[in-house]
């Protein structure tokens, strides 16, 4: 790991993941598709009216299937599908051993071939390090971590805190 | 009542705490490497779990490299912290400050009025003098691993 002193987390830039409708507020999103927290923030985010810039942020020592997870939706990205993946890997948590990512990357219609030697490629590895070395240097430490201006929503989010300053629904 | 950490400079006062398997760990123990002190206020607390599964892999190799020796410390009883460390899957080895309860803490600068330690980090410089320190705010906010990166550079600045 290389020295992450403090540094301001890096404004959302095209090089992030988006999706969200046009013109609404970007937010930042801090995440880890093993983290059951997580899932629960990607249900509430589905429809709100904040445009998401999404970030990985596995931590390997809690979540020992993040960062695999992680790898598998970045290789859907270079076929255009991450966010289809992002969905599938949120939507059931309990299945994120390699032949569920498969199973998965099947599912999408993606080149099997192709998905198979991107995520384990260099530069996969090293984009995901990027966004997670990122976290580091402004001070992230759990997962979902959720900015929006600002605030800074962090691991257990209070819905109704969320709700009130975004718009996201609160259940 | 909790004073804020010792401030760079200070010598690390003599104290005991106890490691997991029992023995003493003591100043003694700080003498000939830098290390970190991971002051966290309860064993099993959600936000704990975070805070030391990131260090842990941000900082276990990055120190080890540079023969910092990294330490949680609670007032929890051994049982307790490594039955928590195992839980976490990580290998940061835990110090108790069981007996009599926060004395260390307080000695420290570091123990909250109700009852555990603040949520501190402290790094001790090889000859026990304390080299950088920091307490968050409110127990419920987790410093960043940049923090204890900045707290090594400005070792690294001084000496």
């Amino acid at each position: 790991m290389n020295e992450l002193t403090s540094a301001p987390l890096p404004d959302p830039s095209p090089e992030d993941h988006l999706r969200g409708p046009a013109g609404a507020p970007v937010a930042v999103l801090y995440s880890d598709f093993e983290c059951p927290y997580c899932g629960a923030l990607a249900a509430k985010l589905r429809g709100a009216r904040l445009r998401v810039a999404f970030r990985h942020f596995p931590v390997r020592s809690s979540h020992p299937r993040a960062w695999a997870a992680a790898c598998a939706a970045e290789a859907a990205g270079r076929q255009d599908r991450f966010w289809e993946m992002h969905d599938l890997l949120f939507a059931d948590q309990g299945r994120l051993e390699d032949p569920h990512l498969w199973s998965r990357a099947e599912e999408l219609g993606l080149d099997l071939e192709r998905f198979d030697a991107d995520r384990r490629s260099e530069a996969i590895q090293q984009r995901i390090r990027r966004d997670f070395e990122s976290g580091v240097r402004g001070g992230i430490v759990t997962t979902p971590t959720l900015i929006v201006g600002e605030a800074r929503y962090a691991g257990r989010i209070d819905a109704e805190e969320l709700h009130e300053h975004t718009g996201v629904p609160a259940p | 009542m909790s004073h804020g950490p010792l401030a760079p400079g200070t010598p690390v006062p003599e104290f005991t705490l106890k490691r997991e398997d029992g023995s003493d760990f003591t100043r003694a123990d700080l003498l000939g490497h830098a290390t970190l002190l991971v002051f966290y206020p309860f064993a099993f607390s959600p936000v704990c779990t975070d805070q030391l599964g990131l260090y842990e892999d941000v900082l276990g190799d990055y120190l080890a490299k540079r023969s910092v020796s990294m330490y949680g410390v609670s007032c929890d009883a051994s049982w307790s912290q490594s039955a928590f460390r195992e839980k976490l899957g990580v290998s940061i080895p835990q110090l108790s400050d069981f007996e009599p309860k926060g004395e260390v803490c307080r000695a420290f600068g570091v123990y909250h009025p109700g009852g555990f330690p603040q949520r501190a980090l402290v790094i001790v410089d090889p000859d026990a003098v304390v080299g950088w320190s920091y307490q968050a705010p409110s127990p419920r906010d987790l410093p960043g691993a940049n923090l204890i990166f900045d707290g090594l550079d400005t070792l690294a600045t001084r000496t």
